[in-house]
């Protein structure tokens, strides 16, 4: 009995670890993929241009429902930070962006929004849930992903903005 | 005064996972209200009244929905005509449900009690549910448990009646535009399964009509099993497909089969239309006949037409207007819907026993035609 | 419990990867895919068929969607 429970056990964390590491190979402490998209600010934006910021990068779609929850929230956290070092990028992740326009008339927020519709970008973060979040720093290297948003990842957000900027 | 809604009761209530909405891979149902007026209308029995279902968030984790619902039912049935006088009845049901969301996890739990004067049925039902694989399948769990107590106009009865059940499903999306879901379902039941009301019918030369009715005698435990698949498929034009199959078997004999196809189509930016074509087949239980030789020929008699043989076909259309208000700040959008079905059922082994100057076993075979409406309004707050 | 070890032993063993990424789910998240979009509707029809059929159950369906968080 006691051998077949652990047998069952080391079958479950091998799986689980499998699992995990072959899901993320997007690894914190290495740079972060570099990219250039177009941006609802008429010119196209590269993660390049914002070397030296740390840069939040938040990929959504207007059908999710948990992404429009965050973007009031990720709106206020980047009134609160822009100008100190902090950027914001949304970046959109529908084939066709005339849906994202069309909510963002209604929802706007004060960050570029770039557009990212032949999701090279989505599958070179390897977006494995819908938000994702991505905190980048100063020298351009992954230090926290999050996937999915749930109330209260915003003070995650914050502390770790707050860690990053003390470097 | 003759149940033949009779049918009504003898069921564990349908289960919650389509009653009332469980989240949707991870995420919690929206918080809304919604009023509807139902009407049935068919085989000289009507039945209408009100449904109101409520549901809100407490917190970001927790979801719960309460229902209020009513039958009100006056029935000048086959059942009825043939052997007593038409009535009147009121059932009421009320069902609370509530749903935990923990990450990858839904737990969902909720109670049904359903009231008319001759049965009483409450119903405890509870499921997980779990997102895996990248959240593209969903393999969800539930267990139903239901205590009946029957009664009987006239009488002292009040018979209980157990009810078990359980549950599996995988939901798979299979592409972008492609999703899967396979259903099993188990069922026991135990105690009074009979109608009170409704009576076998057997030869007798004595008697004026040449027939004579007798009490039905059911078994004591009736258990089955369930299992469907639907598949649901995303049009390039912005429409979707639904098709579904479902087959049945018991231990009374009964196999019944369902297939239905339906199709749903937006048009314009307010108004959605949907259409669907229902096909059943069953075919009857071991110890029911239409006409038994004579009294006590079998050890277990029915005659209750739920247990025939027939077809049923039903179709149906409905449309949907959306509209957001946004001096409301509240309301998120709202919807008015309106629905109607056709149903005809054909049996092949009930006779309709109105037409008395024939002999007994030649009368023709009964039909019923009936129209089902559905008018309500939804909030999403 | 057996199910959900098969289903992680599965996704650890197998090559395969989730071949329908969750910025991909655009249509399945339309509320025209939902299996049930009017509880109280659903409820309803299938009452009227229940109480007139012999046949019972394996209409309940959970899943699907845009798969977010």
């Amino acid at each position: 009995m006691r051998i077949t429970n652990r047998l069952l056990a080391l079958t479950i964390l091998t799986a689980v670890a499998t699992m995990t590491a072959a899901a993320a190979t997007l690894q914190t402490g290495a740079p972060a993929p570099a990219f250039q998209l177009n941006s609802n600010a008429g010119k196209p934006l590269a993660l390049a241009d914002f070397r030296g910021q740390i840069v939040l990068l938040n990929f959504w779609a207007s059908w999710c429902g948990p992404c429009r929850q965050e973007m009031p929230i990720l709106e206020q956290l980047n009134r609160q930070y822009h100008g100190k070092g902090v950027t914001l990028l949304g970046v959109n992740v529908e084939p066709d962006s005339a849906a994202a326009v069309q909510w963002l008339k209604a929802t706007p927020v004060t960050f570029p929004i770039l557009f990212d519709t032949d999701s090279k970008v989505s599958s070179l973060y390897e977006v494995a849930g819908m938000p994702n979040t991505v905190i980048i720093d100063r020298k351009g290297l992954v230090r926290y992903i999050h996937r999915g948003y749930s109330a209260g990842a915003e003070n995650d957000y914050l502390n770790q903005i707050r860690a990053l900027i003390r470097e | 005064m003759l149940t033949s809604a009779g049918r009504w009761h003898l069921r564990i209530a349908v289960p919650a996972l389509v009653l009332l909405g469980v989240a949707r891979a991870g995420v919690l149902p929206d918080d809304r209200a919604d009023l509807m007026y139902h009407r049935y209308e068919g085989g000289g029995l009507t039945v209408d009244g009100p449904s109101v279902l409520v549901r809100k968030k407490f917190g970001d984790h927790v979801s719960a929905a309460y229902n209020y619902y009513v039958d009100m039912i006056s029935s000048a049935s086959i059942d009825v005509v043939t052997q007593a006088s038409p009535y009147t009845e009121t059932r009421t049901q009320n069902s609370l449900s509530v749903d935990a969301i923990d990450g990858k996890s839904t737990y969902s739990a909720g109670y049904i009690y359903s009231k008319e004067p001759d049965y009483k049925a409450q119903t405890a039902f509870a499921s997980i549910s779990q997102d895996m694989f990248s959240d593209l399948t969903t393999v969800t769990f539930g267990y139903t448990r239901g205590w009946d107590k029957v009664g009987e106009r006239g009488t002292t009865r009040n018979d209980p009646v157990d009810h078990h059940g359980w549950n599996v499903g995988v939901t798979q999306v299979l592409t972008r535009n492609l999703l899967l879901n396979l259903s099993y379902e188990a069922t026991a039941s135990q105690g009074f399964l009979a109608n009170p009301y409704r009576q076998a019918r057997f030869l007798d030369p004595t008697e004026a009509l040449g027939y004579a009715f007798e009490k039905q005698v059911y078994p004591q435990n009736h258990s089955g099993n369930a299992g469907s698949a639907v598949l649901k498929y995303f049009l390039p034009w912005r429409a979707a497909v639904t098709g579904n199959f479902r087959y049945f078997s018991d231990n009374w004999g009964i196999r019944a089969q369902t297939g239905e196809l339906g199709y749903t189509q937006p048009v314009g930016r307010a108004w959605t239309l949907d259409t669907h074509v229902r096909y059943y087949h069953q075919n009857h239980a071991d110890f029911y006949s239409d006409l038994f030789p004579y009294a006590g020929a079998q050890n277990y008699l029915a005659r209750d037409r739920e247990l025939a043989t027939f077809d049923s076909v039903v179709y149906g259309i409905g449309a949907t207007w959306e509209y957001r208000v946004q001096r409301f700040a509240w309301l998120q959008k709202g919807t008015v819907n309106f629905n109607w079905n056709r149903m005809h059922i054909s049996y092949d082994d009930f006779r309709d026993l109105r037409v008395q100057n024939v002999p007994p076993g030649t009368e023709p075979l009964y039909t019923l035609d009936a129209n089902i409406f559905q008018a309500f309004v939804s909030f999403w707050f | 419990m057996l199910l959900a070890v098969a289903a992680l032993a599965l996704g650890a063993c197998s090559p395969i990867q989730p071949w329908v990424k969750p910025y991909e789910r655009e249509h399945l998240a339309d509320p025209i895919m939902s299996f049930n979009p009017n509880p109280i509707s659903t409820m309803y029809i299938e009452h009227v068929y229940e109480t007139r059929e012999g046949a019972r159950g394996a209409t309940g369906i959970v899943g699907g969607g845009c798969g977010c968080n």
